[in-house]
């Protein structure tokens, strides 16, 4: 965790939006300057912080404290009522509902068969893609660490899909991979057939890791390449008089000092992962059938798009998400020696 | 985050394609990397290169197998005694030779053509294989003129809705994570670990877990399909008033004392003395709050269910649904709802970059 690091430029820059928001800003400061004077009176200086933390904390208790309990309450009670004095306690009924399975390698015997498909198409999808990715960004990071001519120029193109919105991005590859699209066009060149990429359970499967990694990995990679910047330049020094390989510097010397990052990168790209939903819903809707359909779209499809409305399979669903998610991360930490 | 300013990448980057031999020697490994390099800009730019190159053809030209380079169109031309202009082609004569036609009407692998020098010369079948279209380079403005007339300007409206709540959202933003992380740096009081603690717990509670209950909050203070129900559930950032926070302990607190000399009250010494020197750290907040808000996808596709409060990327999108996949439509909302940002990212690249690699999230 180091502070930002700013240059001239951005100074000059910074010091322009300053001005001209400070211009902007003052009026509408000074006008409740005399509310927080009248409080600044009556609290006193050692209760007047909590003033100034008051709309962020409400935020806080409203909108993540509140939903994560009514989202319990959810969980455990029934019927199609979005109102909570509407709906009845039916115990543990939506948790067994989704567990129900005559047979847990066939997810075609669950009641809830789209449950344990997304749940299996996501432990797959989460291993494949954060391994890709990961790998991606590291070779990506190393590279640009080296003495490398328009660095800025390739951490830009590397970077900016992460810029771009899921929708976006989503669209992007679809034009590509679609019958008429770039892709076949490229591969006809070379006297391949057409093929409907995203019609094919596997490859749309492979093109949702694929385009997931390339939208992402850009992200992953500043990180790591913050991380490497930051491991001295001497200790290469003193690997290169001993005339280490490339390889024994890589993964004797990189990989060591850049763990701490690493593990930071990684409980960061689970986590999100475990999350995938906007790309996948643009590009393929889950399809062909339900081969790259994941946990967060079954949730929205059981909660806000199926009718009637299941708001508490959907929140039973969520819980489990975030426990699997909350437990991850503990055991990481514990891995880790409780650091972050 | 050491190197040359990006202005120079430019010139180095031409320097070093043309470069010839003889100048820096490579070893294997660096060919390996500038290889490495040149493939990820080849699969990274390639895509999005493509959609803006394809946003300027028209939709005949992208139905098109294999896609066509550039944007082209047919090249047409008045003959007299036809209504609308007729598209051009090259016909192979039987003597080996080529000539410029008119064609009137296919029929199936016939076309009938008329030259379009000497119309009074009568129409001519010929085989299509033998024709070729003439075209010219064109770019489908139209494509752009369509989207933002048709649908009834809807699409002003999706962006107003998506500028609207970017901007709000952002500022709002900046405010109440700036008070929380004055407090939070500048004061000494009982309970300011529990509530720093407090605010960086919400990190752990991914939105896409409390999905449900939000809508069931928005929808009790009776914000479904407002833009203020998109805006405030995630106006708090926990990484905001973390990044707000580290930076603002880096501004010493003689100041603060000398401005309390000076009898400013705590609001003056929050908003003339810290908010102002807090500027860097303000930017990298508002860069990233602009970023998710521009981009935001599930939230405002659970609460705003009306298309005139649809944003851009719902619209987006919805635009798969209708009638199938209006293509040149589509392609010229993609490239609109990627410029915004694509602007900013030149400007403030390292902004965002510094931003990320300071607090790990975006």
């Amino acid at each position: 965790m180091v502070p930002p690091n700013f240059e001239g430029g951005d100074i000059v820059a910074s010091e322009a939006i300053s001005r001209t928001l400070g211009t902007v800003a003052s009026l509408p400061a000074r006008a409740v300057g005399p509310f927080w004077k009248w409080a600044q009176r009556r609290l006193g200086l050692k209760k007047l912080p909590w003033l100034f933390l008051t709309p962020n904390l409400l935020s806080v208790i409203c909108f993540s404290l509140l939903p994560v309990i009514i989202n319990i309450i959810y969980s455990v009670t029934g019927s199609d009522n979005l109102y909570l004095q509407d709906r009845r306690f039916i115990g543990s009924d939506n948790y067994s509902t989704l567990m129900d399975c005559q047979n847990y390698l066939d997810a075609s015997s669950c009641s809830r068969d789209l449950f344990w498909r997304s749940l299996g198409n996501l432990l797959m999808f989460v291993p494949l893609q954060v391994i890709f990715m990961m790998g991606i960004a590291l070779v990506t990071a190393v590279a640009l660490n080296g003495k490398i001519k328009a660095r800025g120029f390739f951490r830009g193109v590397f970077f900016f899909p992460v810029m771009l919105s899921p929708v976006v991005v989503a669209m992007t590859w679809q034009w590509i991979l679609q019958r008429n699209g770039l892709l076949n066009g490229i591969l006809g060149f070379f006297g391949a057939e057409k093929f409907s990429w995203l019609a094919d359970s596997n490859w749309a499967f492979f093109w949702v890791i694929f385009v997931t990694v390339w939208a992402h990995s850009g992200f992953f990679m500043i990180i790591l390449l913050a991380g490497l910047q930051s491991i001295p330049g001497d200790v290469y020094e003193a690997a290169k008089m001993d005339k280490a390989s490339a390889w024994r510097v890589f993964s004797k010397i990189t990989v060591p000092m850049l763990r701490p990052v690493l593990l930071v990168v990684f409980i960061l790209a689970v986590i999100r992962s475990v999350q995938t939903f906007d790309e996948i819903y643009v590009l393929t809707g889950g399809g062909p059938g339900s081969a790259t359909m994941l946990l967060v779209q079954y949730i929205y499809e059981t909660g806000f798009a199926a009718q009637p409305r299941n708001y508490g399979l959907a929140a039973a669903a969520s819980l489990l998400l975030g426990a699997a998610l909350l437990i991850f991360t503990m055991i990481q930490m514990k891995i880790s020696g409780g650091k972050k | 985050m050491t190197d040359t300013a990006s202005q120079t990448n430019g010139p180095n980057l031409v320097r070093f394609l043309t470069r010839k031999q003889g100048g820096i020697k490579m070893t294997w490994a660096d060919r390996v990397t500038y290889g490495y390099l040149l493939l990820g800009v080849f699969v990274m730019l390639l895509p999005v290169l493509w959609v803006f190159i394809s946003s300027f053809k028209e939709p005949a030209n992208l139905s098109e197998y294999p896609p066509t380079l550039m944007p082209v169109t047919m090249e047409k031309v008045e003959v007299e005694g036809y209504k609308t202009p007729l598209p051009l082609f090259e016909v192979v004569q039987e003597d080996g030779s080529v000539k410029v036609m008119a064609q009137i009407r296919r029929v199936g692998i016939r076309a009938q053509m008329v030259d379009p020098e000497n119309p009074g010369a009568g129409r001519v079948t010929i085989d299509v294989k033998k024709a070729t279209p003439v075209r010219k380079f064109h770019l489908a403005i139209e494509n752009y003129e369509e989207l933002l007339d048709s649908s009834g300007g809807n699409i002003w409206l999706n962006i107003y809705n998506s500028a609207f709540i970017t901007i709000v959202a952002t500022l709002i933003t900046l405010v109440m994570n700036s008070m929380a992380a004055f407090a939070l740096s500048k004061y000494q009081f009982k309970g300011s670990t529990v509530a720093l603690i407090a605010i960086i717990a919400t990190l752990m509670v991914p939105p896409t877990v409390i999905l449900v209950p939000t809508y069931l909050i928005v929808s009790q203070v009776g914000l479904v399909n407002s833009l203020w129900g998109v805006i405030l559930p995630a106006v708090a950032t926990p990484t905001g008033v973390f990044l707000l926070r580290q930076y603002m302990l880096t501004i010493p607190d003689e100041l603060l004392e000398a401005a309390r000399m000076d009898h400013a009250s705590e609001w003056q010494i929050y908003y003339r003395i810290v908010l102002p020197l807090s500027t860097p750290a303000l930017a990298v907040v508002a860069v990233f709050s602009v970023m998710s808000r521009w981009n935001d996808f599930l939230l405002p596709l659970i609460v705003l269910n009306r298309p005139e409060v649809h944003t851009l990327q719902l619209a987006l999108a919805g635009f798969q649904n209708e009638n199938g996949i209006v293509w040149h439509l589509l392609l010229a909302m993609t490239t609109l709802t990627a410029l915004p940002l694509a602007f900013a990212f030149l400007f403030l690249q390292r902004y965002i970059t510094a931003g990320i690699a300071s607090t790990g999230v975006k």
